[in-house]
């Protein structure tokens, strides 16, 4: 998932007795399906929820772009090379529409950006992990989009119009993204010895980070119920992390990698795999900004920032420049 | 070694070695914008090289395909020009080089397009497209930055200055070229001289920026006598391959 934690700012969920008139009208077109827009009337917490999940969803495609970037200009083929870069690429246009459906609520790109570099704003967890060698870069797109994209089809029916079409197309090119990275381990398990090691080795790194990204176990998320009922949210994290694991695990043997998890079998009477307990003080040591790459994640954004400013400034400067010209042309 | 396949890999290596360097800014552009923009002329170029070395492969007749050639030559190999190999610096200095290239890379292709080489025609025809765009957007940024703020007109005008003994050696004349325009495979490469120059002072003198006058010029990537740089980027392209030789990815 590649919004965690996301606060909603609710104790309890009211129910429809105990609004206002206008919230509940607000309430009852969200039970009934109907999407709201830039411009309907929200409760001010729905727009600060949405605002902080889009903002951290952006934030996450952003700087998700680095760890694999770190491998683009050393991909081990041309085609491989041209695919990957065509996928970073995407992942910048995904934060691109994403901090533009941010802006639809209210709060400018630079203003939403400016959080991060901060230090005050979220992105997803995964992204504060390492890409040690090729083989992670066929496990994220295969693990860490499988996960992203069991997180957002549902999120293509959330109430909120522009969110909800952003990631229609997202979710499209994400499960390419899926595709490719699959086919990266598939190629890498039909290679040498070293290949198969290389594979499994990233399966292992990557494997618990993907479960964690969906976000702690239903007991522990404060605030999973007020999304749901503002239909923001659809399903629970623990459902979505069964999800992804149920279709992740005959993938696993089908590339005959050994499985990461002693305790991952396939449980006949609930119909799903049972898994082995995840490292919940790693997840939130990693959110908490200790996880491995957390500095050198947020050091390299900052950088672009900073050492971009000239450029955008002569840019905004000539545009300025190019404006007047053009009123003193009119007149 | 023919002179078409020589000429194939000053084609291909000049695609390759840019595309690696504007790779190396993905995700670390000014601008979500420059990255995607950035990114789409890198993915063109990277597509350009790929089928300029094929082909090449082709031509020699080794069985050497495009991976083959990317990964396998040592800098001497390599045929790209010095300009391409020149480090990608601040944003300025990638769009500058990238500019002199394109306004090249434009008038070349479009010569190319007439090539009695019918693969080199129809390679050329699909590229002169995209470049065409390339140069759309370099010299636009050029424009811009040119005449933005007193610190992007310095910096433009460093970039230019810097780069200009690297855009010489593209118009002169040696076997490999004479050959190839002979057999009317490609344009003489002293004929794209004037209208490169003709577009470059066009749109420097648009973004206020100064035609450097120094005639000195650098010289030696058509025949594989390279910067130090070339080396350094070859590390990085070619790990996998030297690392793991014979595997199949």
């Amino acid at each position: 998932m590649y919004a965690q934690l996301v606060e909603t700012g609710a104790k309890a969920v009211k129910t429809l007795d105990q609004m206002e008139p206008q919230e509940r009208a607000f309430q009852e077109r969200i039970n009934a399906g109907i999407k709201t827009e830039p411009k309907d009337w929200m409760p001010e917490a729905y727009r600060k929820t949405l605002v902080r999940q889009i903002s951290q969803h952006a934030h996450s495609e952003y700087v998700g772009m680095l760890p694999e970037a770190n491998w683009i200009t050393r991909a081990p083929t041309l085609k491989r090379k041209a695919i990957l870069l065509a996928k970073v690429q995407d992942e910048a246009g995904h934060a691109l529409y994403l901090y533009s459906a941010v802006e639809t609520l209210g709060v400018t790109r630079d203003q939403t950006y400016l959080d991060l570099l901060s230090g005050k704003a979220k992105y997803s967890s995964i992204f504060n992990y390492p890409t040690l060698t090729w083989a992670d870069i066929g496990a994220i797109g295969w693990l860490v989009d499988g996960s992203a994209i069991v997180n957002q089809i549902p999120l293509c029916r959330c109430s909120y119009g522009p969110y909800a079409r952003a990631m229609v197309r997202v979710c499209k090119e994400e499960s390419f993204h899926q595709r490719q990275g699959f086919d990266i381990m598939q190629a890498l398990c039909k290679g040498t010895p070293e290949q198969k090691a290389m594979a499994q080795d990233a399966l292992n790194r990557w494997w618990w980070p993907s479960l964690a990204m969906h976000g702690p176990p239903d007991e522990l998320s404060a605030n999973s119920a007020q999304s749901m009922a503002w239909k923001i949210k659809q399903n629970s994290n623990d459902e979505l992390r069964q999800r992804f694991i149920d279709q992740t695990a005959p993938q696993i043997e089908f590339l005959g990698l050994a499985l990461p998890d002693a305790d991952l079998k396939w449980n006949e009477a609930r119909g799903h795999y049972d898994y082995g307990a995840i490292d919940w003080e790693e997840f939130f040591n990693v959110v908490n900004g200790k996880g491995p790459c957390n500095q050198e994640r947020l050091a390299a954004r900052n950088q672009a920032w900073e050492e971009g400013a000239w450029f955008r400034e002569a840019m905004s400067a000539y545009a300025a420049k190019q404006e007047q010209s053009d009123m003193q042309g009119a007149t | 070694m023919s002179h078409k396949f020589q000429y194939l890999l000053r084609l291909g290596d000049n695609c390759l070695v840019l595309s690696q360097q504007l790779a190396a800014w993905c995700g670390h552009g000014p601008a979500l914008e420059e990255d995607l923009a950035l990114t789409n002329v890198a993915l063109d170029l990277l597509g350009q090289a790929r089928l300029w070395l094929s082909y090449a492969g082709e031509v020699e007749g080794r069985g050497r395909d495009e991976d083959a050639l990317a990964f396998g030559r040592d800098g001497l190999d390599f045929r790209n020009l010095l300009l391409v190999e020149q480090p990608n610096g601040h944003y300025g200095n990638t769009v500058a080089r990238q500019f002199l290239f394109d306004a090249w890379h434009r008038q070349l292709l479009a010569g190319l397009c007439e090539s009695s080489d019918p693969r080199i025609a129809e390679i050329a025809q699909k590229a002169v497209k995209e470049v065409r765009y390339h140069v759309e957007r370099s010299a636009g940024l050029m424009i811009a930055l040119g005449n933005g703020t007193a610190l992007s007109h310095a910096r433009m005008q460093d970039a230019v200055n810097m780069l200009w003994p690297y855009t010489n050696e593209w118009f002169d004349s040696d076997a490999i070229d004479a050959q190839c325009a002979s057999a009317g495979v490609a344009p003489a490469a002293s004929s794209l001289a004037a209208a490169w120059r003709a577009d470059v002072e066009t749109v420097l003198g648009r973004a206020g920026l100064t035609t450097p006058t120094y005639t000195g010029h650098q010289r030696g990537g058509k025949l594989g006598v390279h910067s130090e740089h070339l080396g350094r980027l070859l590390t990085a392209l070619q790990f996998m391959q030297r690392a793991y030789p014979g595997a199949q990815w």
